[in-house]
């Protein structure tokens, strides 16, 4: 499989990158892992003109912190966002959930900002932005901005970034002493998750006193569940309790019928798994 | 002289795969590595469209694109000959012209239209875009049953019909048992039996081996030959139907099979992908290199299953069977393929498995749809075979109320019953039911398993344990040549081998057989170091080229040991009967007097000896040989097997479902295999493994699905899910040991094995443990998705065409 033929340049700074992306308008693709860059173009699903790669700009790379929050760069792959200590103190649902992202091979390369951008709907890392209430950082011809993970996922491989942005960082609040657990359910571990769900909670005393929970695949944008949220907090952290907030868990969904599984076997999942999900989280 | 302690044995030993190290650090050499000067590179522009009629194919652009060197249509192929079927399984079996490159109408997707010749494969595959071709769909037939039943257009038109044959087997006709229909027929108002009547599908599997199949052909080969490098199981055979189909003179031909990797039965092909390479290859008089892309082979090359099974078994009420009825509708896809047709016949022979069937019936049709061909893939009609009926034993054991293995006990043919002439005619020549299976029981903890999955069923536990057994037989070692030819195959069963022995003491031994991936270059040196008594290391399989490996047929249907092997002792006996006359004249004795053993021939009751080694230099300086004796003592030798081979074993199976969701996990997995006498047990295991998984998959994970409207919906490794390590479980496997009687090492063959057996051992057990909820039957794959809705309809799902209790009168 060969892709069409493309330019390619490899800015070191992200101000080149950004000139480079002005420079060839909607011809030009970012290329950060090429994990799913790659097979697209391979397939012939796509042909731009020029491939900017990103992974020689050290600034987008690595996890850093800023006062209270985790700043973890667009270009930092699977394999150093699951090994970084910050991230396991702060950030252990990102941990949990990259770890179960494809293989070794795969996160060596492959990207979160990366996985973010790509925007597929059965993406393990958009519900963990979604839950976690990141914001994505931007840079563009006019400067940066931020945008709420919740607004950044528009559509089916769609985000808000405009053709001329680059993600260049994820922010998080810390979560630290938070319990957390991605639940993904897929028919083979190779096989992209049919339905996941992404739960963080706090738990003193039996008692959820705060709660996260977002589900990958139940829609075209990673979803979070907020009646479910709601449901959980003030409630006991009980198998009982926690099966009957996840009923709410399909609220606002609108999963695909597919080859692979019925719309009603996906809600279906997203109450069982959100169930999972919370229960291992609260441990 | 004195005779050194004798060597350990190699047969039996657990050596490493003496062709890894070259494959593991790099210095393989696989078709797509050949590169030769002038070579071009070759891209396919395929269709679209299951069926439609090529209007017009504008080349015009594309031909002007950089770096191309030509651009072919099939018009512009008129010396291309149609694909031979080999395998016409009736006199008039109706088998439409398959052209390599079609002139007018493809009948699936990925059919090639034209081919492109370029400097780079890059320039070749960018002016695919750029051929223009016109079509005019035409109506696309992808239903089984609509095939046969004539209520879907007809796809050849010039043919008149999807039914390609119908091949009967009738027990009562062949005089080797009763009549199957009256017995059913008997049985149905007979209160004291009961008749079983189930409809399974076998779904349509892709053999995704790891090379994809890749061609380059030198039309300017050494000697005047057209050399062909190609990704094949089949180099002889490849060679001889090429001058059959395509005209071109045998001798001109010689095909290499370097270093192949895998094909389960899916290189067991004669493709137009190879057809087209030579074809332009000879055209521009030019090197030309074809290899397919992943989504190419799963497009384009031919896919293994796809039948709709319908059977019908009478018992007696104590578990006694009296009659099956097996009746098949088998895709063949758009055109007949190699051996295609006859695939599924082979099954014909196996249905009856290792049981005591009074009055068999077999009849299969093979229909045309609007989908890539079907032919081999591992086991190749076998597994579909033994899941029919290993299914059918746990539905009468349901239907009965009895343990399943007890009724597989009271039908199994006892080990004193053996050799054993079936109700399909053959005659097993060994077997030990019991023991391989008391082994399996006795692994597998069976009662504490069917314990725990009583208490699980009582308390309601989300997960619920079920247990499959599948007690199965095969056919191996193909074949008898006479076999053969009763059922019109185009070519005997027998197998080649030839061996020098070089001064320097190294053995080179030549087999028919073509390795991609199994292990034979170990397993054969093992064999001659023991025969010969030369070391392992000094033994040097040569194969895979046909001018060096003048006379063969190749590897499939785990005939490499059991048959090639064979022939391998063969020639190996008779360097020993050369060797000896001249070791008798070197050592001054009687030919009478000398013994042969590890390698040293010796004068009975003194020291005085030589050995092979020394005798091989002496046949090459020649300086003292006896009168009349020629100075070699290279060897070769045919063997023909009288008889197939009749590996059998017993599989268990504990699944766990997980109520909630429809998973499956496998808990544990016992196979207890008896392939006779184990050459390499490292081998024989890693085969079994291997077929595991491919068994499991078929089972779990694995199906080959297509739109109404022909388009390959799983057409990549996201859709068709092959599973890894991870998703399978741990094996406990072990072995009993029944030698085969049919050859002299006792060999059965393991090639397939573990995929024959498996899937019905994993299908029984998960439906062991949802049958209590009122599940009937769950199609393959067994999805997540399928089990949780089989669970919440509690009777049988959509896609399955279960239905139908049998039952008591
Ligand atoms: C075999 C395999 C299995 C996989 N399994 C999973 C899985 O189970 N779960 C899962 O979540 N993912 C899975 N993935 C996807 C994986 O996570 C990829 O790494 C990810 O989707 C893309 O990351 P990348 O860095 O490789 O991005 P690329 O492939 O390089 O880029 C992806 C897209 O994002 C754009 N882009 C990249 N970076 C930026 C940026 N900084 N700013 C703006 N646009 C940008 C690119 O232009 C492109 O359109 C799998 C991939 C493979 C190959």
């Amino acid at each position: 499989m060969i892709p069409a033929s493309f330019d390619y340049t490899a800015p070191t700074t992200l101000a080149d990158a950004l000139a480079a992306l002005a420079q060839g308008g909607d011809d030009a693709k970012i290329l950060a892992g090429g994990q799913s860059l790659l097979p697209v173009l391979k397939l012939r699903m796509a042909a731009p003109g020029l491939l900017i790669d990103l992974g020689k700009i050290d600034e987008l790379r690595g996890v850093r912190r800023e006062g209270d929050t985790i700043v973890v760069g667009a270009m930092t792959t699977h394999h150093d966002v699951i090994a970084d200590p910050l991230v396991r103190e702060h950030l252990s649902l990102l941990a949990k959930t990259t770890e179960q992202v494809a293989d070794a091979q795969v996160r060596y390369r492959g990207t979160l900002g990366g996985a973010l951008a790509h925007a597929d709907p059965a993406g393990d890392l958009g519900a963990v932005t979604v839950a976690l209430d990141a914001q994505m950082r931007i840079a563009g011809p006019n400067g940066t901005r931020s945008v709420p993970a919740a607004q950044f996922f528009t559509d089916y491989f769609t985000t808000a970034l405009a053709e001329n942005e680059i993600l260049t960082g994820i922010a998080f609040d810390s979560f630290a002493g938070w319990g957390a657990h991605y639940e993904k359910f897929h028919t083979v571990s190779q096989a992209w998750s049919t339905v996941a769900v992404a739960a963080a909670v706090l738990v003193a005393g039996g008692t959820v006193t705060a709660a996260r929970v977002a589900l990958t695949n139940m829609g075209p944008t990673p979803i979070r569940a907020r009646a479910v949220e709601a449901a959980l907090v003030d409630g006991p952290a009980s198998d009982d309790a926690v099966r009957a907030a996840a009923q709410a868990a399909t609220e606002g969904t609108a999963p695909v019928d597919d080859a692979t599984a019925p719309a009603a076997y996906r809600s279906h999942l997203a109450r069982v798994l959100t169930g999972r999900a919370v229960l291992a989280a609260a441990g | 002289m004195t005779t050194t302690e004798a060597p350990p044995a190699e047969i039996g030993r657990a050596r490493t795969r003496k062709e890894d190290q070259h494959l593991i650090t790099g210095h393989s050499t696989f078709t797509d590595s050949i590169v030769l000067p002038g070579m071009v590179h070759l891209a396919m522009v395929r269709s679209p469209l299951a069926h439609a009629t090529i209007t017009s194919i504008d080349t015009t652009a594309a031909r002007k694109a950089p770096g191309v060197v030509g651009v072919w249509t099939g018009r512009d192929f008129p010396e291309q000959g149609g694909l031979a079927c080999a395998w016409p399984i009736t006199p008039d079996m109706k088998s439409p012209v398959h052209l390599p490159v079609p002139t007018d109408t493809v009948n699936h997707v990925g059919e090639i239209v034209a081919v492109i010749a370029a400097r780079t494969k890059a320039e070749a595959v960018d002016a695919v875009e750029l051929v223009d071709v016109q079509y005019s769909e035409l109506p696309v037939v992808t239903d089984l049953a609509a095939a046969r039943d004539g209520s879907a257009p007809v796809i050849h038109g010039d043919l008149g019909t999807n039914v390609s044959a119908t091949w009967v087997f009738d027990s009562g006709e062949a005089g080797t048992g009763g009549n199957a229909s009256a017995a059913i027929e008997a049985a149905r108002s007979d209160p004291d039996q009961i008749v079983v009547e189930r409809t399974f599908r076998q779904q349509r599997l892709i053999p995704a081996y790891m090379e994809p199949r890749s061609t380059v052909c030198d039309p300017n080969g050494v000697g005047d030959q057209i050399t062909i490098w190609s990704a094949t199981q089949i180099p002889h055979i490849l060679r001889t139907m090429l001058t059959l189909s395509q005209g071109i003179p045998e001798g001109k031909l010689r095909i290499i099979a370097p270093d192949v990797g895998g094909g389960f039965g899916g290189k067991l092909e004669v493709t137009p992908e190879e057809v087209a390479t030579i074809m332009v290859a000879r055209q521009l008089g030019k090197p030309a290199k074809y290899t397919e892309t992943r989504s190419e082979t799963m497009m384009a090359a031919h896919h293994g299953r796809d039948q709709i099974q319908h059977l019908t078994l009478s018992a007696r009420k104590d578990g006694t069977i009296t009659g099956f009825d097996v009746d098949l509708t088998a895709n063949m896809g758009a055109y007949l393929a190699l051996v295609g047709p006859g695939v599924p016949i082979l099954g014909a022979f196996m249905y009856n498995a290792i049981y005591k069937i009074p009055a068999y019936r077999f009849s299969c049709t093979n229909v045309f749809t609007n989908e890539v061909m079907t032919d081999a893939y591992r086991g190749a009609g076998r597994p579909e075979a033994t899941f029919a009926i290993e299914r059918m034993m746990d539905e009468l054991a349901t239907e009965l109320g009895m343990d399943p293995i007890e009724v597989r006990r009271r039908n199994w043919i006892r080990h004193e019953e053996f050799p054993f002439t079936t109700v399909a005619g053959l005659t097993y020549d060994s077997g030990n039911y019991e023991e391989a299976t008391d082994k399996a029981l006795w692994h597998f903890g069976y009662d504490d398993l069917r314990a725990e999955q009583q208490r699980r069923r009582e308390s309601g536990d989300r997960i619920q344990l079920g247990i499959g057994t599948s007690t199965f037989t095969e056919m191996c070692g193909l074949a008898p040549s006479r076999v053969l030819g009763s059922l019109s195959y185009g070519a005997g069963g027998w197998e080649a081998a030839s061996i020098r022995m070089l001064p320097t003491g190294v053995v080179e031994v030549v087999t028919g057989i073509s390795p991609h991936g199994q292990g034979h270059v170990t397993g054969f040196s093992q064999i001659v170091a023991d025969r010969l008594g030369v070391p392992f290391e000094n033994v040097k399989i040569l194969h895979g080229d046909t001018n060096i490996s003048a006379k063969g047929l190749d590897t499939y249907g785990s005939r490499s040991l059991a048959v090639g092997g064979i022939a391998v002792v063969k020639a190996a006996d008779k360097v020993i009967a050369k060797a000896k006359t001249i070791a008798a004249h070197l050592l001054e004795a009687s030919e009478d007097d000398i013994d042969f053993a590890h390698g040293t021939f010796t004068v009975r009751g003194t020291e005085s000896s030589v050995t092979i080694g020394d005798i091989a230099l002496a046949t090459f300086t020649g300086h003292n040989l006896p009168d009349g004796v020629e100075s070699s003592l290279d060897s070769e030798a045919v063997f023909d097997p009288e008889n197939f081979s009749f590996p059998h074993g017993t599989h268990l199976c504990a699944a766990e479902v997980d109520t909630e969701t429809g998973k499956v996990t496998i808990r544990k997995y016992v196979a207890v295999d008896d392939v006779g006498v184990v050459i390499n047990p490292l081998l024989v295991d890693g085969q079994v493994h291997g077929g595991l998984a491919q068994g499991i998959a078929q089972a779990l994970y694995e199906e080959a699905q297509y739109s109404v409207d022909g388009q390959l919906t799983s057409g990549t490794f996201v859709d068709y899910l092959v599973p890894s390590a991870v998703d399978l479980p741990d094996y406990i496997t072990d072995k009993t040991i029944t030698p085969s009687t049919s050859n002299p090492l006792g060999v059965k063959g393991v090639g397939e094995a573990g995929t024959i057996a498996s899937t019905p051992a994993v299908v029984n057990a998960v439906l062991d443990a949802v049958r209590q909820f009122g599940v009937a039957d769950i199609p393959m794959p067994m999805t997540p998705a399928r089990v949780w809705q089989a669970i919440q309809d509690g009777s049988t799902t959509a896609g399955s065409n279960s239905s139908s209790m049998g039952g008591a009168a």
